[in-house]
């Protein structure tokens, strides 16, 4: 299967994300200026600072030519991963539902998180089991998830909530815990942590590999 | 003209900024200081004023966090 | 004989003074021109020969360290230094100071030091991978006005660097923080930086070509800093001018930085550079285009000319002088084929960072300053960049304590127990991740060792290859070549013995390599100072040198580049001498480069190397009170390298489960660090007098000489020494090559320390984990 990776200026963890897709499937990376989304079968909005984040983290972003065709390919059913800033952006493009504000301790904080697997049942999560605990790296200063509060109550009882944080891990204040929401039709997902650091033992844990690994069998249909 | 818009958090959702000014001030001697938000300040010189409502809507403010108030300023940028 | 410039405001030996030049310096410089200066020469001439940019008081010395070496690809006088790392490629690294904007904005002092690193490594072809830093400050629990900027201080260098290395994209993977007295005026903040390239595509700064053009991009141009290099790096902060004339205010405009500017002019350089469009390039810094034009024209033996006027301003009405001394951040200088203008601009507009034509390169040996056309600065490039003189240092030793005693803290019959709490809380020594925790350092996926998780940041030099190897348990696959680097300095050690205690400095940086496996290929330093014209700090300085260029050479790892900041001074007197010592090492695998932490409840506990404990200068004597000691131990240079050698090959060899070097705090301390990073407690016992061994069989016994006292034992310090953990064999094969002396296994909730031997007396302290994760958190607080 074929990930397209998009690319802004301030983009960050964009190459990583690649690197992370390529154990899966092929990737390659899509410049925001672009309207061609390169054949891929599933999109990845990655980490970073997008526009330096002026304005709002991902305000500038949304009205690339490239997420112009992300929303499109959204529209059409396609499946797009959020990351952190992709989050943001998938927010502010009003693919997801709610906003990302600044942390609550208003600082960037970059700390390795354990998150639970609130639904195991969408195409990022098939890979997992639900109540799953998966260990992911975070790093963000705006990632407080907000959503009003008959929003947020919509969301919990359409299993739209996918991922929330653990215990006491979450650091940055978001309602209900929320770590990773999808949309109603389950095939847009964004989350503030980051799974392409969560690839290979050398450099962390390995449990990021199963949201890849999820969206690869939705996809071919079949295990590895 | 020359228009000035002012964004502010929404009600009732938490505004760290705010907070920690609001509690640096009485240690620097400021007594009796409530209420404290921190928001954010667009000035732009336009054409057409109408346009300035669709711009907060679309870019400049997010409806769902923010509130915007859009002023125009006396005489041209 | 040169045009005659146009009419401008004619400068007098006030203003001369005013900016920094000694009365000597002002005459020399009319005796260059031929003529008194002008505005812009006096302006350019006061930047370039400020102690900041030639080095007037260090340059000689600098000239006795040993910069060459196998490994050395690109030495000192470039933007950066660089090293083979093996497979074809390059490691440019170098370390930068940018203390005195630090003190005056914080936040951006540090951010645009952070800048302005990154960009000497990307100047020379290389992809910036990694960032660390040193900072000092005073105390910062102290409850008077001075506490409160220390803290100010920290939070505002923390957030600027975390601020601009998060958002460029590079990951922060190491670092250090003292906090000292001495620092209280005068905070420290060091930024190192490092980077890979091919080997034959390393660019060099040197102009080239008559008639070729001279193109600057990147951010526009405003007031950024102007005056800063000159009026503030080179006199102490609040001080006299030059000739002791009346107090001048020197705060200049403050430089702000944007990274998301430099992320884009980082890509846009680098492809610059791959399609081969570019015959030079260099960064601007301090003195921004004088230095950067200056210097490129001096390496190329040309001349540049350069018209302002058609440099992009962000501010209106700006002077040709202000053109010329700006020091906005985000900004390149680089010369190009007129026939690659174009595609030079192209590239520019693709990756939407601003460019213009503002010069050309000439045959004239001279750096002429044009404005619309018309001359108004003329001046010979080796006037400015060489002849500026040099000073010698009249270095004395003091005959009085220049340091006063620091506050005693802690009660002078504290237990071994209270005084292990005591130090784990201290600042200097409770744990760093309120700090680090502000730092991305895994971004672009090449970090294996985390800060806090070993003693020194483990880097993969391809973060791809490692797709499809088995887990960093597992040995099946291809070894996965690393990169380690570290950063090390303790300013208190060399002001009780600036030879010694600088040795010690490059040791235990060598040493932390050694931790995870790597031999070091080369150092970079920064050597922070006071007033070098007052003979105790010219003794300092170049006893420092001294003891660095020795140590450099014990260790063949040669001098690449580095920075030189001086008169760190105020009032209440000089800092510290802190030499700030970085080095890179290679890991050829980085499946083996075991940990700082205890691994595995079972394990034999060892105290490896020459381990000679000393309390002078150290952790303990600083919390007690003390006068700073005068000079420190004899250091066995040749025991310590084999040790550092052994530690090194038994983690290559998987053969060491973890390995950390006892610095500050000494062993007691160290022992609690492995316990709190592994999560595990441990067990041991001193069990016999710990003596200074050349070699690993001799242990010296004499019922004559007396034992040192339990605190010198459990918290004194010194270079050499080593806690290691893995099984019994891989202990014994250790001790064939370097002292080894058992302590005990790990295991259990708590750090047992016994007094071992036939000593029936109860431990010497007993801690749970709990208690010392307690304490060693004590920092959590400055950071609300």
């Amino acid at each position: 299967m074929k990930f397209g990776v998009l690319r802004f200026p301030g983009s960050c963890d964009e190459v990583d994300a690649l690197y992370a897709a390529r154990r899966v499937g092929d990737a390659e990376l899509i410049w925001h200026g672009e309207r061609d989304l390169k054949g891929a079968q599933a999109i990845i909005v990655p980490g970073g600072f997008s526009y330096g984040d002026y304005l709002r983290a991902g305000a500038i972003a949304r009205f690339s030519p490239a997420m112009e065709s992300v929303i499109a390919f959204a529209e059409d059913g396609g499946l797009v991963l959020g990351i952190c800033n992709g989050f943001q952006v998938l927010c502010e493009a009003h693919l997801l539902p709610g906003a990302l504000l600044g942390n609550a301790n208003r600082r960037f904080t970059f700390r390795q998180v354990e998150l639970e697997v609130v639904n195991a049942d969408t195409p990022f999560t098939r890979a997992c089991a639900g109540g799953e605990p998966l260990s992911i790296p975070a790093k963000h200063a705006w990632g407080r998830y907000y959503a009003e509060d008959r929003t947020l109550r919509a969301m919990s009882e359409a299993g739209q909530v996918v991922l929330r944080y653990a215990g006491s891990q979450n650091f940055n204040g978001s309602l209900d815990d929320i770590a990773g929401v999808c949309n109603e039709a389950g095939n847009v997902f964004g989350l503030m942590p980051h799974p392409e650091h969560a690839v290979d033992g050398l450099t962390g844990s390995t449990d990021g590999l199963k949201i890849f690994e999820s969206m690869r069998l939705a996809i071919e249909g079949v295990s590895a | 003209m020359r228009a000035r818009v002012l964004i502010r958090p929404k009600a009732g959702i938490l505004d760290p900024q705010g907070v920690a000014v609001e509690r640096a001030l009485p240690a620097l001697g400021f007594a009796g200081v409530s209420g404290v938000h921190v928001g954010r300040l667009v000035e732009l010189d336009v054409e057409d004023s109408a346009q300035l409502e669709p711009m907060c809507e679309k870019l400049l403010a997010n409806p769902l966090i923010e509130d915007y108030e859009v002023e125009i300023l006396d005489g041209s940028g | 004989m040169p045009e005659a410039p146009r009419a401008v405001p004619a400068p007098s030996l006030k203003d001369a003074l005013a900016l920094g030049l000694t009365r000597a310096e002002y005459e020399l410089v009319c005796e260059k021109q031929g003529r008194e200066p002008n505005r812009v020469e006096l302006a350019m001439y006061s930047l370039m020969w400020s102690e900041h940019c030639a080095y007037k008081h260090s340059k000689k010395l600098l000239r006795t360290l040993p910069t060459e070496g196998p490994h050395v690809v690109m030495g000192p006088g470039e933007n950066a230094g660089a090293v083979d790392v093996g497979g074809g490629l390059a490691c440019a690294f170098k370390v930068e100071s940018h203390n005195h904007p630090s003190a005056v904005e914080p936040f951006q002092g540090a951010a645009t030091g952070v800048g302005g690193i990154l960009r000497d490594i990307f100047a020379i072809g290389a992809r910036p991978i990694a960032v660390l830093d040193s900072l000092r400050f005073g105390e910062p629990l102290s409850n008077a006005t001075g506490g409160a900027r220390a803290r100010y201080l920290l939070d505002g260098a923390v957030s600027g660097i975390g601020h601009y290395g998060n958002s460029i994209g590079v990951p922060t993977v190491g670092g250090e923080v003292y906090f000292e007295d001495p620092y209280q005026q005068n905070c420290l903040v060091n930024a190192m930086a490092l980077g890979l390239a091919p080997r034959e595509q390393l660019v060099r700064s040197a102009a080239a070509g008559e008639g070729n053009l001279v193109v600057l991009f990147g951010a526009s141009t405003g007031r950024d800093g102007i005056g800063g290099a000159s009026v503030l790096a080179s006199a102490e902060l609040g001080g006299a001018d030059a000739d002791g004339g009346a107090e001048v205010d020197r705060r200049p405009t403050v430089q702000v930085g944007d990274p998301f500017e430099e992320k884009k002019l980082l890509e846009c350089s680098l492809e610059l550079l791959h399609r081969g469009l570019l015959v030079s390039l260099q960064d601007l810094g301090a003195a921004g285009l004088t230095s950067s034009a200056s210097e490129m024209a001096s390496k190329g033996a040309v001349g540049i000319d350069i018209d302002v006027a058609k440099v992009p301003l962000r501010e209106p009405g700006m002077e040709p002088f202000e053109v010329m001394v700006s020091e906005s951040q985000e900004r390149m200088l680089c010369v190009v084929e007129p026939a690659n203008l174009d595609a030079v601009m192209e590239l520019c507009e693709k990756w939407e960072v601003g460019g213009a034509a503002i010069g050309t390169v000439t045959g004239s040996r001279r750096l002429r300053v044009l404005d619309r056309g018309g001359l108004v600065g003329d001046m010979p490039v080796t006037a400015l960049v060489d002849d500026c003189p040099l000073y010698e240092l009249r270095p004395a030793k003091p005959s009085k304590a220049v340091y006063p005693p620091p506050p005693a803290t802690l009660a002078p019959d504290a237990t071994p127990r209270q005084t292990l709490l005591a130090l784990l809380a201290s600042p200097n020594l409770a744990s760093r991740r309120p700090l680090f925790e502000q730092y991305d350092a895994i971004v672009q996926s090449r970090t294996v060792r985390r800060p806090e998780q070993a003693d020194a940041a483990v880097l993969a030099i391809d973060p791809a290859a490692s797709a499809g190897t088995a887990s960093a348990e597992g040995i099946a696959g291809e070894p996965v070549p690393a990169l380690a680097v570290s950063i090390d300095g303790n300013g208190r050690r060399v002001a009780a013995d600036p030879y010694r205690g600088t040795v010690a400095a490059v040791l235990e940086c060598a040493s932390n390599l050694a931790c995870v496996g790597a031999e070091p290929l080369g150092t970079t330093n920064n050597l922070n100072f006071g007033n070098p014209e007052k003979a105790h700090i010219a003794w300092q300085l170049t006893e420092s040198v001294r003891g660095l260029g020795d140590a450099c050479r014990a260790l063949s790892a040669p001098i690449v580049g580095g920075n030189v900041s001086l008169y760190n001074e105020g009032a209440a007197g000089p800092i510290y001498p802190t030499p700030v010592i970085g080095m890179v090492g290679r890991v050829p695998d980085a499946r083996r480069v075991a940990q700082m932490g205890f691994a595995r409840a079972g394990a034999s506990v060892a105290l490896v190397g020459p381990f000679a404990p000393s309390l002078a200068a150290s952790e303990l004597a600083k919390l007690r009170g003390e006068p700073l000691a005068d000079g420190l131990a004899e250091i066995d240079l040749d025991a310590v390298r084999e040790a550092q050698l052994a530690v090194r090959e038994a983690v290559r060899a998987g053969a060491l489960q973890s390995a950390h070097d006892i610095a500050e705090g000494g062993l007691a301390v160290a022992l609690a660090e492995c316990c709190l990073a592994g999560n595990l407690g441990a067990e041991v016992a001193l069990a016999e007098p710990f003596r200074q061994t050349t070699s690993p069989a001799a242990t010296e016994r004499s019922s004559t000489r007396p034992l040192p006292p339990a605190a010198t034992v459990l918290f004194g310090e010194g270079p050499g020494g080593f806690v290691v953990s893995g099984s019994e064999e891989a202990l014994c094969r250790l001790g064939e090559r370097t002292a080894v002396r058992r302590l005990g296994l790990v295991g259990g909730e708590a750090l047992c320390i016994l007094a071992g031997g036939d000593s029936q007396t109860g431990p010497l302290l007993e801690v749970n984990l709990a208690e010392l994760r307690n304490a060693h958190g004590a920092l959590a607080g400055l950071f609300p």
